[in-house]
């Protein structure tokens, strides 16, 4: 049978990008502000939620998506704050998609929600490449982890609206150039904000929470 | 682990091409994909004989077209390829550059009878 070339040129995520621009036009017209948060494993995503969930729960509606590549161990802490948590098990897949947060959303009251966070799956390879439909993307990159992490993964920190720089308290026992570091990230991204913050001792978490708290009124503002 | 959902996306985008063009079979598919996506081919060739099984693209062959990461300086414009892990121009040695190039992922084009 004689055959034939078909020209495509069409992304092969422009289905997740769809679903995920009709997730954000469902969380414009209910006002909610939804934030990406991304890490590898262990800098710190959990431990910064938790803290923004206690700093915020009482003034605003707050829901949580945790995706997992198994367990529950971290919904389970968020849901020990009395929030509203969905846990999504990826099932040893390394990134959350557009369909698995938006079912999760269906999940939560929009009524009385003003602030979604995303915790991703640990991951600072591909998670980057999915749009799940969030208003922000905020990118925690741990002191031990090193600084060369945006020259090797440079699209996730080229996505962030923020990058934390998290456990700054051990900074003295580490060779991470904190002092360079700003600079690289803005020479990806120049409208990022770099805060330098640690979960544990709170340093810089009030710069934080005036982030978000200028991205819920910029929301507010707009629709 | 990424390139199983990656090929989902793939195949349902060539599947639903394919109908499209009222094709019994899809015999190759061209596909470009940049360096700093870190989607692997084997990865995917190896979840494209398994998914694509009782489809129309069944035993369709994969060609990928790599592209390298590109860089364009914000300072003096110049687009240049990354070398290693550098990012800095070099012409002017800035470091602020923005990501040209290297992170596509697309169906160029597909033969089907």
């Amino acid at each position: 049978m004689a055959s034939k070339t078909l020209s495509i040129k069409k992304n092969i995520l422009s289905a997740n990008a769809e679903k995920a621009d009709e997730t954000r036009g469902l969380l414009d017209n209910s006002n909610i502000l939804m934030i990406n948060i991304m890490s590898s494993p262990g800098s710190g995503k959990t431990s910064l939620l938790m803290q923004t969930i206690s700093h915020f729960k009482d003034k605003y509606g707050i829901a949580v998506i945790e995706g997992d590549v198994a367990s529950s161990i971290d919904a389970d802490k968020i849901l020990s704050q009395s929030i509203p948590a969905v846990q999504i098990n990826t099932g040893g897949g390394c990134h959350l998609d557009a369909n698995m947060v938006r079912n999760a959303i269906e999940k939560f009251d929009l009524n009385k929600t003003d602030i979604i966070f995303i915790e991703n799956v640990g991951n600072l390879v591909c998670t980057a490449d999915f749009d799940l439909g969030s208003h922000k993307n905020a990118v925690i990159l741990s002191i031990p982890e090193g600084d060369d992490k945006p020259r090797k993964y440079p699209t996730m920190f080229a996505e962030a609206d923020i990058v934390l720089v998290n456990k700054i308290d051990v900074l003295p026992h580490f060779d991470f150039d904190i002092a360079a570091f700003p600079e690289l990230i803005t020479g990806f991204n120049p409208s990022a904000d770099v805060l330098l913050v640690s979960t544990k001792t709170g340093e810089g978490m009030d710069k934080w929470f005036s982030w978000i708290e200028a991205g819920l009124k910029e929301k507010i503002k707009i629709h | 682990m990424h390139e199983q959902s990656i090929v989902e996306y793939l195949l349902s985008l060539a599947l639903k091409d394919a109908e499209k063009a009222n094709a019994r079979r899809i015999v190759s598919i061209k596909l470009v994909v940049g360096e700093l996506t870190g989607v692997e081919k084997d990865a995917v060739t190896f979840y494209f004989n398994f998914l694509a099984e009782k489809t129309i693209a069944a035993g369709a062959s994969l060609e990928f077209n790599y592209t390298k990461a590109q860089l364009r300086c914000r300072d003096c414009d110049l687009i240049f390829p990354r070398e290693k892990l550098s990012y800095d121009c070099p012409i002017c040695r800035k470091k602020a550059v923005e990501i040209v190039g290297g992170r596509e992922l697309y169906i160029d084009s597909m033969e089907v009878e």
